[in-house]
């Protein structure tokens, strides 16, 4: 179990994610759900270690606040960002073995087809002659090899077309199935369907979460119910 | 071959192989090669379609290597340029000369592995002939310590239609002070690539000046450097791209990561003489990309980890 106690991210000197308290389970997906600007990548990043923040993190009972982001990593969260970054002289293949846990090709094999990327990609490097999807669904297969105990997904779906869409649910269903707790932030309404759990986060705090379809009703009808000056 | 001199030659292919070369090209006779330590030639083997031809002079040697018109060289031309010796000065002066439409690969290797106080200049003149490719890799081998100057000046012609592309690297050991010096002039529809990559630490310091004259018409060059800068190295690279000819094109791109104390200054330098032409040019210089050290990092690696990682990429 992965809960946040009156969490709180701060960047740039701003409090931008304010007192969240979610728990977040093994084999489940939490959805995350909020408008342009609402705080969820800043909590993403949070949750890593990656930004300063106020309030508990705990992993199994232990706060692990004070981790380093490689530290969290070693005890198995792991990030995905919006953004995928660009490895100038790193191929898909030795990008994914520094995820794989057996260091074994024909497992990075497999988990590149899970995303639905064909063998030859391996020889590629990561850089500008991937396109956005490309480099998001091989970021889905880092994840995958890493086999962490929690996954954030930070818009792992967004400009991405509709065969890489499907792709990358059913390799988030993958990460579900393998028992991984997987944080996930989405636009998308077949994403919202695949949640345990969703929760809406507006101006920085957690306003509402519920089940998927009841949550992403209010969210289509009201984003942000509650207005607050930072 | 007398006793000393083949005592050189085992050691420098020793060296060579502990590099991660492959031993039999300096010894097979399918591979042109030539191995010098000092001013000694220990070992010259031709194929055909290729002469070489060299003399010795107090500090060095001078090399003639001449590869006929419409000769494709099927494996590439080893050399190895060595000075055992802890100390001292070496000289190559070379002149190559590659064919109307030929095609070849040069591997040079220079291996300094127990430099206390080591000069080392390479002095070439290329000229490529028209539709000829010649393709040329230089890859350093030094200690981990001493003083080491590695002067490497090279003067290109490249015919019409010719290509020539020649890539500078120095990743292990000390890269020392390195002084480069090279200008390529490019015919009609003639294209060439100049790469550099080298890795400075400690007090380690590396100029690399570059120049490229676009004179034919259609001409197309890059000139690329990428270089990582560690402890109180410090850099100065000059990319100079030169538009002369109609519809040239030319492009300066350098990437220099520096951490710890090192410093660096890059003047990429683009001249058009031509309204036809166009040169353009970019430069980055910075620590580590944030978000490359943040992905590896959240994928459970150290951040020195992560460091290597990045910059192996990027000198790869």
């Amino acid at each position: 179990m992965l809960s946040l106690r009156d969490f709180t991210v701060i960047r740039g000197g701003s409090k931008i994610v304010r007192d969240v308290n979610l728990d977040f389970e093994e084999g489940k997906i939490q959805i995350i759900l909020g408008s342009n600007g609402s705080g969820k990548s800043t909590l993403a990043q949070g949750i890593m270690g990656i930004f300063p923040t106020d309030g508990h993190i705990f992993m199994d009972g232990e706060d692990i606040s004070s981790l380093k982001v490689d530290e969290r990593a070693r005890r198995g969260i792991t990030l995905a960002f919006q953004e995928p970054a660009r490895f100038e002289g790193i191929t898909v293949k030795d990008y994914l073995l520094i995820s794989s846990r057996e260091k074994k090709l024909g497992e990075v094999e497999d988990a590149l087809r899970m995303v639905g990327l064909p063998r030859t990609m391996l020889f590629q490097e990561m850089d500008d002659s991937l396109s956005g999807g490309e480099r998001k669904r091989i970021e889905l297969a880092s994840v995958l090899l890493m086999k962490p105990r929690f996954a954030i997904l930070d818009e792992p779906d967004s400009g991405i077309d509709i065969i890489s869409f499907k792709r990358i649910a059913s390799a988030i269903k993958e990460m579900r199935n393998r028992g991984t707790g997987v944080i996930l932030i989405t636009h998308a309404e077949e994403m919202i369907s695949l949640g345990d759990v969703a929760s809406i986060l507006c101006n920085g705090r957690v306003v509402v979460t519920g089940k998927p379809a009841d949550v992403r009703r209010l969210f289509t009808k009201t984003p942000c119910p509650i207005r607050e000056v930072r | 071959m007398d006793e000393m001199y083949s005592r050189e030659y085992e050691a420098l292919v020793k060296y060579f192989e502990n590099s991660g070369g492959d031993p039999r090209a300096l010894r097979s006779s399918e591979y042109a090669s030539m191995v010098i330590n000092h001013n000694r030639v220990l070992h010259v083997s031709e194929v055909d379609g290729i002469q070489m031809r060299f003399e010795r002079m107090e500090n060095g040697v001078e090399v003639w290597i001449t590869v006929n018109e419409n000769v494709v060289v099927k494996n590439p031309v080893h050399l190895c340029f060595g000075m055992l010796p802890r100390s001292g000065r070496q000289i190559i002066r070379s002149h190559i000369n590659v064919g109307d439409g030929s095609r070849v690969k040069f591997l040079s290797h220079c291996i300094f592995p127990k430099a206390v106080d080591i000069e080392h200049v390479m002095d070439s003149d290329v000229t490529i002939g028209m539709g000829a490719s010649m393709e040329y890799e230089e890859v350093h081998i030094h200690g981990k310590s001493g003083r080491i100057r590695v002067v490497p000046k090279a003067i290109v012609n490249v015919g019409p239609g010719g290509y020539y592309s020649s890539t500078f690297v120095v990743k292990t050991g000390r890269a020392g002070n390195v002084d480069i010096d090279y200008s390529l002039f490019l015919s009609d529809n003639s294209s060439a690539s100049l790469f550099s990559k080298i890795y400075g630490r400690y007090n380690d310091k590396i100029r690399v000046k570059e120049s490229m004259y676009l004179k034919g018409r259609k001409s197309r060059g890059i000139i690329k450097t990428r270089m990582v800068l560690r402890d109180r190295s410090s850099s100065e690279v000059i990319g100079e791209v030169v538009g002369i000819g109609d519809d040239s094109r030319g492009h300066v791109d350098c990437m220099e990561v520096i951490l710890d104390d090192a410093t660096a200054r890059a003047s990429p330098i683009v001249y058009a003489r031509n309204p036809k032409a166009k040169v353009t040019h970019e430069a980055a210089i910075g620590s580590v990309d944030k978000k490359q050290l943040l992905t590896l990092m959240s994928r459970g690696l150290s951040e020195e980890e992560s460091i290597d990682v990045i910059v192996g990429g990027l000198l790869r």
